[in-house]
């Protein structure tokens, strides 16, 4: 057990013990659920089921469905696929990144943060699937034997990287969260009393025990997947990232996109977070667990990450000019004082103000304002990929092509559409999987707990 | 004498770690401890050996690394070299900087599903397995010791005793 200095505030508030903390996290899944569940679910539900039907009327009739013109090849499809992906980046930096760092804060959000992780990429990865027209072929993009002689997929091309990239940060992901899993699906199948939850819940476990080789092995598999999750959530964003910056665009083609690309994945996935957890630590009295402290560090990771986001804005401003590339200067004046100006200036005001406000303490310590900015970020976020793909395409090399954008109801829809089926997946995974990792929560109660960290000797033993 | 298995509970990690070191300090062989969390430190008390499968994540990474390198040269400059914007692809090392990024993510897919199915299979952990707890209460807030009576030549009422002095607050004996 680590001790932790007395003036830090505990993580785990009030007088919890091993069992409470078991109570706490299982009552939620084991109680009926909330009528406020139901009615969420079903507008979740059926917003998700429109886009589908958005996405099968795209399918049946054609990608023309797109508000896209002969300019503009890439619109909301793309903006959306890179928001998805970025709003992805924070589960994985919490879950990986962290406990490198060994930040046990992590703890009680990294489950949910990784299910949104996961969620988050299945939307993404929905967009480059149906812009392909014709999904029954979307094996083409692997590199497979096939009969048309040999015919290889491109790889110089940044756009497979892309497919490798999201793939393997899908997967591992996905294994990475359910790995953490197990041990937790047991507690809850150990705890059933109806038969079908106990089968159930027998199944997604595994069968595991809880012996002492086991956990010196999950320990070790969760470091090394954490050592090797961490450069991949930072490769994958880097890699969305080229598929502009290795275009000769103006606007696009720049140096600074990867660093620039990932922290805003992380600014944006941060602000999703917390727009998710300020929700669920009160529908499932989580506040012991989740409170202002856990609130307050990541307002210090999205106030800094939208530091190095708005300093990336303002460089690339300088650089364009600076560069003497009349193309690059007219792209970025383009972008602040061209027909775009309003979604340019909505950019500006959610990404690089509003962070900024982080500074004073009262405000990062408050739920109710730290909601606000979450969702403001996380418009601010969209509206970035918008600006860069959206004015960088519409004024073409030459002026008798300049052209504008205005989206479809289908671009609308399937854009919504995965809004709801994020919210699906979520609601179904906080009503039947634990929300919090309950091993790991139990590992820091002694160290971070606050009767343990009040109690005269805390400092004397061990 | 029939073989018995004694499942001493604990109701606090601390308390099991010490009586743990008393017993393996009058020489009892523990044979496993169950807990809802890992308890760092009990491993070197009652023996259990660290484990190796980082080694098998590295190997697994390097075999693919070597996979995606053979691959790549073959796809596209063996096979099928393609003129892409005039970019040089007559040998690997030519091209090799488009090929990183794919290098990269198949090295890190192969080592870390590699090491998830290991870890899964070496743990006996896999869909549809039978629990093996002794006790439904040792994924809440119980920690159990495993003591074989066929590992320890002590007699079995010195046993009882030593346990007796650990502080447990429950025991259960299986005939095996």
């Amino acid at each position: 057990m680590q001790k932790e200095a007395a003036i830090r505030e505990p993580l785990i508030l009030g007088h919890k013990t091993y069992h409470d903390i078991t109570e706490d996290v299982c009552r939620p899944i084991e109680d009926k659920a909330p009528k406020m569940w139901y009615i969420l679910f079903g507008i979740a539900l059926i917003v998700g089921l429109y886009g589908v039907g958005c996405i099968l009327y795209l399918l049946g009739t054609g990608v023309g469905v797109w508000g896209l013109n002969k300019t503009i090849g890439w619109a909301w499809d793309i903006t959306n696929f890179v928001w998805w992906v970025g709003i992805g980046h924070a589960g994985t930096l919490i879950s990986a990144v962290l406990l490198l760092f060994r930040q046990k804060w992590r703890m009680a959000i990294n489950r949910s943060a990784e299910a949104m992780t996961i969620f988050a990429v299945f939307m993404a990865g929905l967009f480059p699937l149906i812009h392909m027209g014709r999904l029954w072929v979307g094996y083409w993009v692997l590199p497979i034997p096939n009969q048309f002689g040999s015919l290889w997929v491109n790889f110089n091309s940044p756009l497979l990287w892309d497919v490798f990239a999201i793939s393997t940060y899908l997967s591992v992901s996905l294994v990475f969260w359910y790995i953490g899993l197990i041990p937790d699906f047991a507690t809850i199948r150990d705890r059933a009393k109806k038969p079908v939850a106990k089968k159930m819940y027998s199944i997604l476990s595994f069968g595991w025990s809880g012996r002492a080789k086991h956990w010196n092995r999950f320990e070790m598999v969760s470091l090394v997947l954490a050592g090797l999750a961490t450069p991949l959530v930072f490769s994958v964003h880097s890699i969305v990232s080229f598929d502009f910056a290795t275009s000769v665009i103006p606007g696009w083609h720049t140096t600074i996109f990867p660093p620039y690309f990932v922290a805003g994945a992380v600014f944006s996935g941060f602000a999703m977070v917390q727009t998710l957890l300020l929700i669920m630590r009160k529908a499932m009295s989580l506040e012991a667990y989740i409170h202002t402290k856990h609130v307050e560090y990541m307002n210090i990771v999205i106030m800094v990450t939208g530091s190095i986001v708005g300093t990336a804005y303002i460089t690339e401003l300088f650089i364009s000019w600076y560069s003497g590339v009349e193309y690059e200067a007219y792209a970025f004046l383009n972008r602040a004082t061209g027909p775009y100006w309003w979604a340019y200036f909505a950019m500006m005001t959610c990404n690089v103000i509003s962070p900024q406000l982080m500074w004073f303490r009262k405000l990062r310590r408050s739920l109710l304002f730290t909601f606000f900015i979450s969702i403001v970020v996380n418009i601010g976020m969209w509206f970035e990929r918008y600006v860069i793909i959206m004015t960088s395409l519409h004024r073409d090399y030459l002026p008798s092509s300049w052209s504008m954008h205005y989206p479809s109801p289908i671009d609308i829809g399937v854009y919504i559409g995965t809004i709801g089926l994020f919210f699906t997946f979520f609601l179904l995974f906080a009503r039947f999987f634990p929300v919090l990792a309950l091993n790991e929560i139990k590992s820091i109660l002694k160290g971070s707990g606050q009767s343990y960290k009040e109690s005269p000797d805390y400092h004397k033993n061990h | 004498m029939a073989n018995k298995v004694i499942y001493v509970m604990y109701d606090d990690d601390g308390v099991l770690k010490d009586g743990a070191k008393k017993l393996v300090s009058k020489g009892i062989k523990i044979a496993d401890a169950f807990s809802p969390f890992p308890i760092h430190g009990i491993d070197p008390i009652i023996g259990v050996k660290n484990t190796r499968l980082g080694i098998m994540a590295f190997i697994y990474g390097l075999t693919g690394l070597t996979l995606a390198t053979v691959g790549m040269r073959y796809f596209m400059i063996v096979d099928w070299p393609m003129n892409i914007g005039g970019k040089p692809n007559f040998t690997y090392l030519d091209n090799i900087l488009s090929f990183i990024p794919i290098t990269f993510e198949f090295t890190v897919l192969c080592a870390a599903h590699g090491m998830a199915i290991t870890y899964l299979l070496k743990n006996r952990t896999l869909p549809g397995m039978p629990a093996q707890n002794p006790d439904p209460r040792t994924t809440d807030d119980k920690f159990v010791l495993e003591i074989r009576t066929a590992d320890n030549s002590i007699d079995e009422k010195e046993l009882d005793e030593l346990i007796k002095d650990t502080g447990y607050i429950e025991i259960d004996k299986k005939n095996i």
